[in-house]
Order: structure tokens, then sequence, then C-alpha cells
């Protein structure tokens, strides 16, 4: 994976911005200029709405109890905002060069007693924007169903940035997502990072620097879809096949195009996807259930050379957890769905405890418009599930479970996912402890810009949403 | 809150109270699976009694029943449980499941919540004579699953077509036709998402319903021979007659405010009782749906928009429902997640409602609104389902300590119990 999987516990140090470079920035001598196939990346990620600026000042948040995902419990503590970014944390009250007068930079004071302060949360398996609401025939835009691969289809080309879901899930003290394309396919396609400020478009709202990634299908899906059609794959075997298939023919792509100059590149979208992937410069995400499916995933991942970043659902890996620990892959699981298909029987609410007391990397996520307005709560679901059990988990390992493990598995934490030094100021100020099942998000700030929570104004974020006021 | 308190002590072999609904009488003896005590005396819990009102009361569990419930009571031929610093509820009931009508929802082989391929014609819109309850299994793998949340009683709803058929009140425990206590216990209809116009689902129901009520009348004649037909069966129309004569609700899933005023108005002046499902856009109509006495089943995660009809939900729906006087319960709507039920009341508080409302909304009042009086609550006579939690039922850091349904204490341990003990090592 290279440079990509930068800072897995950066210390508390101030990063420069955009740490997370696209593409070519390996320990390796850096070549004069990007070669071909990522100077065609980097034009199909040119904007065009602009990004937002950040937001310029200083801002103290001071009486909160925070939880800053490192293990740290400070009741009270503090944290300093400086443009945009964790700029100093610490225990008690703030120290008085800061409070104090004499700084030349004034300082916008916030009290938070009896609040609690954690890192925004992330997501790392949504349908927002690609399953919106409302949920119509005219935004089913998830699954490019028409193929078992469609590894050239992005989703923020799907993406509806007036879903109204998105203002919930911040609301909900979500701040990053990871959106993904349906499981239809053996290859659904890109996912995209995205911080949640409501913009015009994906592109603006994609989270600076993240890697794309790319979504994948294992065992029900994919063989039901085009089984049911009387197409491949109708089986588990049929799958294996297209996803060895796919990387196959990307692996002689990409022999074929790695050091071609501009212009003599063969393009084929499908094929940047998956040479993305087999050079580590795209993180892959793959829905995945059953203990069987991993183990032959991982065998199709050591076969090609690539690596798996997170199995998504993945509702037996707890059975084969040693595995995905030694391998440092990510298990992004829910903390209580089950049975609603076969591949899910065997899903048991101690999973994410067990992972995580075996060291590995697990994130709450949603897969849902609903539950991602409470992902607070199903970490605590997930986590006294295990604790009841005697399973080593604590506060710190929940928060983590939907703060610092997702921003790993997305390849963005070394710029969020904790309060640490030099992070992008992605925080939520909770009514109370966010692991009770009463408590609200009251205000959001991404990059140090409050987002929920700053004033009255009850208009909603969405368009959509307009003109639904009652009265004559 | 002293009255009350005296007025339910020790009263041994007290009559069923308010029992409203004949069906609340088990049809047969339930067998739960823990074993036969003479009786069970929880001592020192935190107890809600009706009306959610809590008390440091002693309770007595014996036959099947609450015997008692007082300050005090000690009876050493009860099997004692020590129930200090915790708290007691009467168990919670689901008031929309598919429980013991599914395993896997995507495998047709194991889902018998409608009618499938054979009637999935137009001509199925109308089903109230299906009895659901012949398919129900009472050793399906999600019914301990739901106990570990500390739900004990469900209503099993069947789907599809318009008037789906009948809904029936099951208890969790037991393994015999007998844990069906009421059937029907509702008559389950849907208005949402229809694929035809709203003015022809309707039509179904209207027609339905007046036939029904000619039924009623003109059966006599028609089995002579001196009435003319009716436009639906006449199976389904004896089926409908308990709707039309009030003895158990109308459950339609309906969200938009519209709708809703269009299922008052066609039920008006009639004894048909409505129970709605979903109701997003409840609030808006909240004041009618009061002066109507109609209860609405919310789930206060929801506040879409899922789709146009619910382009007004919000999510203090549950609240402004409850405080104009509307009874307002809760379901997960599941069948497998029906654990989940006292976190959808946590967040139905977090929401605004208030949380003796919400206790009554999985407790009390689901169980007024099926007939089934005697369950939902701590006080002498009811049905002996209840729960001994760690702490507030609602909070996520609670868990349940006990359950007793039928007055006996049930098995916790489920299939998952032994995944996680079969995995619980970690393997090497």
């Amino acid at each position: 994976m290279g440079a990509l999987q930068v800072g897995k516990r950066v210390s508390a140090q101030v990063l420069p911005l955009l740490a997370l470079g696209l593409g070519c920035a390996t320990s390796e001598p850096k070549p004069a200029a990007p070669r071909a196939i990522i100077a065609i990346e980097d034009r199909g990620h040119s904007n065009v709405e602009e990004a937002p600026k950040v937001a310029r000042g200083r801002t103290l948040l001071t009486g909160a109890t925070l939880l800053t995902a490192t293990g740290e419990r400070w009741a009270p503590g503090w944290l300093l905002i400086e443009d945009g970014r964790i700029a100093a944390l610490g225990d008690g009250e703030p120290p008085a060069a800061i409070t104090g007068g004499k700084s030349q930079v004034p300082v916008h004071m916030i009290d938070l007693r009896g609040r609690w302060l954690t890192p925004g949360l992330i997501d790392p398996h949504s349908h927002l924007g690609v399953y919106p609401s409302p949920s119509l025939r005219a935004t089913d835009d998830g699954n490019e169903a028409t193929s078992p691969n469609t590894a050239g289809v992005w989703a923020e080309h799907s993406f509806w940035a007036e879903d109204p879901g998105i203002e919930r899930a911040v609301r909900g003290g979500v701040t990053t997502i990871q959106v993904l394309p349906g499981s239809a396919n053996l290859f659904g396609g890109r996912g995209v990072v995205l911080h949640l400020r409501p913009m015009r478009g994906a592109r603006a709202m994609r989270f600076p620097g993240a890697p794309d990634t790319l979504k994948m299908a294992c065992g029900e899906n994919p063989k039901r879809v085009y089984g049911g059609r009387g197409g491949a794959p109708s089986t588990r075997m049929g799958n294996v096949r297209g996803q060895r298939e796919g990387f196959a023919n990307a692996a002689k792509w990409l022999k074929d195009n790695r050091d071609k100059p501009a212009g003599e590149v063969a393009r084929d979208l499908a094929m940047e996807t998956l040479a993305g992937v087999l050079e580590g410069r795209i993180l892959l995400q793959v829905h995945c259930y059953t203990a069987q499916d991993m183990l032959d995933f991982m065998q199709i991942s050591d076969e090609f050379g690539f690596k798996v970043r997170a199995f998504h659902h993945a509702l037996e890996a707890y059975k084969i957890r040693d595995i995905l620990v030694k391998r440092d892959i990510g298990v992004a699981t829910w903390a209580d769905w089950w049975g609603f298909k076969l591949e899910a029987w065997d899903g048991i609410e101690e999973q994410a405890a067990l992972i995580s007391q075996s060291g590995g990397r697990v994130s709450i996520h949603s897969d849902s418009a609903e539950d991602i307005q409470r992902l607070n709560q199903q970490a605590a679901v997930a986590m006294y599930a295990g604790k009841a059990k005697g399973v080593h988990v604590d506060e710190n390992d929940a928060l983590r479970w939907i703060t610092a493990d997702p921003a790993w598995m997305l390849g963005i934490d070394a710029e969020v996912g904790t309060l640490e030094v030099g992070k992008r100021a992605d925080i939520v100020a909770w009514s109370a402890d966010p692991l009770s099942v009463y408590t609200k998000a009251d205000k959001v700030w991404i990059d140090g810009a409050l987002v929920v929570g700053g004033d009255d104004k009850t208009s909603p974020w969405s368009d959509f949403e307009l003109g639904t006021e009652v009265g004559p | 809150m002293r009255t009350t308190i005296a007025l339910l002590i020790g009263l041994v072999g007290a009559a069923v109270i308010g029992a409203r609904g004949k069906g609340d009488l088990s049809v047969g003896e339930a067998r739960a699976t823990g074993p036969a005590v003479a009786c069970t005396l929880i001592s020192g819990a935190k107890v809600y009694l009706p009306g959610a009102i809590a008390a440091e009361v002693d309770v007595v569990l014996a036959n099947g029943r609450v015997r008692a419930v007082g300050a005090g009571i000690d009876d050493a031929s009860c099997t004692r449980v020590d129930g200090r610093g915790q708290v007691l509820t009467a168990g919670f009931i689901d008031a929309n499941t598919g429980l013991g009508l599914v395993e896997v929802d995507l495998e047709g082989s194991t889902v018998d919540t409608d009618l499938k391929n054979v009637h999935q014609d137009p001509a199925g819109a109308v089903r109230a004579a299906v009895r659901a309850s012949l398919g129900y299994n009472p050793r399906s793998i999600t019914i301990r699953v739901a106990r570990t949340g500390g739900v004990t009683s469900a209503l099993v709803v069947p789907t599809n077509g318009i008037i789906s058929g009948g809904a029936f009140w099951v208890d969790l425990a037991g393994e015999t036709r007998a844990v069906i206590k009421r059937e029907p216990a509702a008559m389950a209809a849907d208005i949402s998402a229809l694929s035809e116009s709203r003015a022809a689902g309707m039509h179904v129901i209207d027609v339905a319903l007046k036939e029904a009520a000619l039924w009623e009348k003109e059966r006599g004649a028609w089995l002579k021979n001196q009435r003319a037909g009716f436009a639906n069966k006449t199976l389904d129309l004896e089926a409908l007659g308990p709707v039309v004569r009030g003895e158990v609700p109308l459950l339609v899933t309906v969200d938009r405010a519209s709708d809703i005023e269009a299922l008052l108005a066609l039920t008006e002046g009639t004894k048909v009782r409505l129970v709605l499902v979903g109701a997003a856009e409840g609030w808006l109509v909240k004041e009618a749906l009061a002066a109507r006495g109609v209860a609405v089943i919310v789930d206060p995660i929801l506040y879409g928009p899922g789709g146009f009809d619910q382009l007004r939900a919000r999510s203090d729906n549950a609240p402004l429902c409850a405080a104009a006087g509307v009874k307002v319960l809760l379901s997960t709507f599941n069948s497998h997640q029906v654990r989940r039920l006292r976190q959808v009341a946590g967040n139905a508080v977090r929401g605004g409602l208030p949380w003796q409302s919400a206790l009554l909304a999985v407790t009390e009042w689901a169980a007024d609104a099926f007939g089934m009086s005697g369950h939902g609550r701590i006080a002498a006579g009811a049905v002996g389902n209840v729960v001994l939690w760690s702490g507030d039922p609602f909070e996520l850091a609670t868990r349940v300590v006990k359950v007793w349904i039928d007055g006996r204490e049930v098995n916790l341990r489920t299939r998952q119990t032994e995944l996680f003990e079969r995995w619980r090592t970690q393997p090497q």
C-alpha cells in the first residue's frame, strides 16, 4: 500500500495539508512527472465547483468531557481549533497563554460544560446520495446491475448532493462517509470518501486527499442478481472465476500500460480502476459475509498481489479474526444485524468486541440511512454486548469503531479519526455520554466550521425539503 | 401513589384486571421453558406498576400470573429472586412483527408472512380470511433472540394484499400453538406504496367493510338465496365480522396524512376501530386521531422522507401525537431485530416522548390496543410476563437479567449464544 498507509497511529504532530496526495507518493525516488496513467487519474478528479475554504480563526472549546479516541478521557478537557485544525488540547482548564489577553489572535470561546466531545464520526459504508431519500425509481442509482464487472463506474457520479439523509447523518454526529455502489456486481465500481458539508455536487465534498476506493462483492448478491437472469455468475465458484478473470485482465492491462507515455495508454475505465487496486493507489472494500467467502477472496488477493483494506458486513469475521488481524484487514460490520439472508445467519452481537480484543480494526458501519443517524448507539450496543460476555472492550474501543478505525479503512487516519494536534477539526459536542441512547449531537464542526448547532435556523439543507411547511 | 399500591397489595387469586377481550384467556396451557416452581418472589426491585408508576415493592408470580404486588411480602414457599438495584417491568410487547413467520428474509421457503405467488393476483387484494397463524412456528430461531431484549409478546402481522388477513398475538415462550393467545387480534391492511391508485385501494377497503356490515345482517337471506351475491368472498366477509363489530382493530399501514384522513372518513359512523402502522405524517392530523381514539404504531427512528408519503415526517412525530392525546405504540417492524425494541423506545424518548409514555407504549397501551389487557402490567391478576433489568430498560448499557413468561423463567440462551461460546477463544 506504500505511502498511503500513513500514520497508523499518528502522534500529535502538526501535519502538512494534503498529506495524502493521491498517486505516486512513495518512498521510492519520485519521477519527474507522473506516469501517464496517474495524470489520467488526476484529470478524472478535476473539479468544477470549488471546495470550501477552510474556516480561519481560533476557537477554544472548554468545559466538556473529552474522549480523544486515543485512550484519553479528560473531564473536563479543552481543545483549541485554529484554521480548521486541532491546534492544541489537554486535560483540565486551558493554559492562560491561550485564554489570556496576550495573544495577538482573538479566540472565540465556547463553554461546553456538561457536554462530551469526540472526533466526528466516520461511516465507511453508506449509500447516501446513491440510494437517497426519497426512495424512488428516479433515485435508484446505487447498483449498475448491467454487468458483473462495472469497475469503471464511480459512485460520485450517482451521488445526489440534495439527499435529505446527509443533513440527518450530520445531525447524528457523522462528518465523513464512504459512499459505495451497491453489491449486485462482483466489481461494483469506485467508492468515494466525502466530507459532509452541504455542497452542490459530490466532487466538492470529496475528503481532500482521500484515496479512491473500489467496491467489490462476494457471496449471495452477485450470483442471485445474474444467476436469476440466467447469466453468470450463478454460483459462488462463478463469482470467484469472475473476480479472478477481472484481475488477470487488469494485470495484463497494467503491464501493457504502466509506463506508456500519454496518448498511448489504452483508455479503459474498468482497467484503470483495477490497476489502481493492483498498485495500491485505490483501497479495496469488499462486501463479504461468510468466513469461507472471505478466505476465498484473500486467496485471490494473494494470487494477484493486491491488498484488501476492509471486508464489509463480514458477519462471520469473528471466526477468522486471527487471519484478518495478521493481514491487517479491517472489518466494517454492524452491531446487531443478522438473519435477513442466509449469509447473515451467523451474525452475533459480540463480533466487534471479539475482533477488537484480538487486535483487529473494527468499524460499526451503517449501510442504512436510518442507522447512520445513530452510529454512536450502535457502537454502544456492540461494546456492551461484548462486555456483558466478558470480552475486554471499553469506551475507547467503542469510540474508535466509529472514528479512528474507519478512518484507517478509508486511508484518512492521518487527517481525522482522533482528537490529536494537527488533525482536521471534525468534532462533535454531545449532549451527554455518546454511548447513551438518550444523547444527541448538539454541535458538529467540520474542518473547524460549525455545521450543526450554530443557530436556530431550521431551514433544511436540502432543496428537496423546501416547501413542506404546514399551514394555510 | 400510596393508594394505588395499597389497592394492589396481596390480592391472592384476584380476578384478571381489566381484561376486555375474551381472547386474553389462553386456549391451552402454554408451556414455558423454565422449571415448574410453585411461585417466585422478586423482592427489592424498582417496579413499574400500571401507569408507569415506580415503586419499591415485591412481586409474586404464581400459576402463570402475577399473584401479588406489595411491600414486605414474605412467602417462604416461593423461589426468591433478589431484585435490589434492578428494575422490574412488564414484558415488552412489539406491536408489529413477522416473528415466527420468517426465518431468513431472502429464502422464500422460510417466509410465510404473505401468500406469495398463489395469490399475488389482484383478486387476492382482500384476504381477510387468511389465517397466517397456521404458518406460525413457535420454535423459530428468531423468537429466543427477541426475548433477549426483554420482549415477551408480539403482534404477528401478515403482509401484502390490501386487506392482508388476521394478525395474531403470541407470547414468546412455549413450543405449542397455545402461545397464540388471541387470533385475530387485529385485521391487517396496507394502503402504502400501492401499485394501483389510492382511490382503488381505499375502494377495496370501503367495499369490504360495507359488505362485511351487510353480511352481518343479511347472511341468513343470502343463505336462503333471498339476496344477491357479494363482491367479496363470503369467507372474507365473515372474517371481517370482528372488525365491523369493533371487536378487533383494523390495523392499517399508512403514512400520508391525507390517506389517514381518508381512512377516518371512510370509517366514520361505523364501529370500526383503527390502529395505524407507520403514520409518519400522523402529527399533522393528531387532533383527529385523538378525537377518534385511533392508536398509532410509529417508528421514532424514521423521519424520512422515505418517499412522497413521508414528505412531512418528523423526528418528534411520537411526542407530538402523544401530547395531543393519541395512544402511541412502538415497534421494530421486524422479525430479527425485535430485541431492539427497548432501543426504539429509548429513541422515542430521545425524540421527546416522555419516558413513562414510552414504557406504556411497549407494555400497557400495546396490550390494551389489541384486547389483551391482562398483559402489559405488573398488577395482581395480570399475566406473569415480567422482565428484570440491570437498570433503565431503554439504556444501552442495561442488560436483561431475567425474563418470566406465564410466570416461568425462560431460557435466554440463543443460537447466537452458542456461536459466541464456540468462537470466544481465538482460533489459531
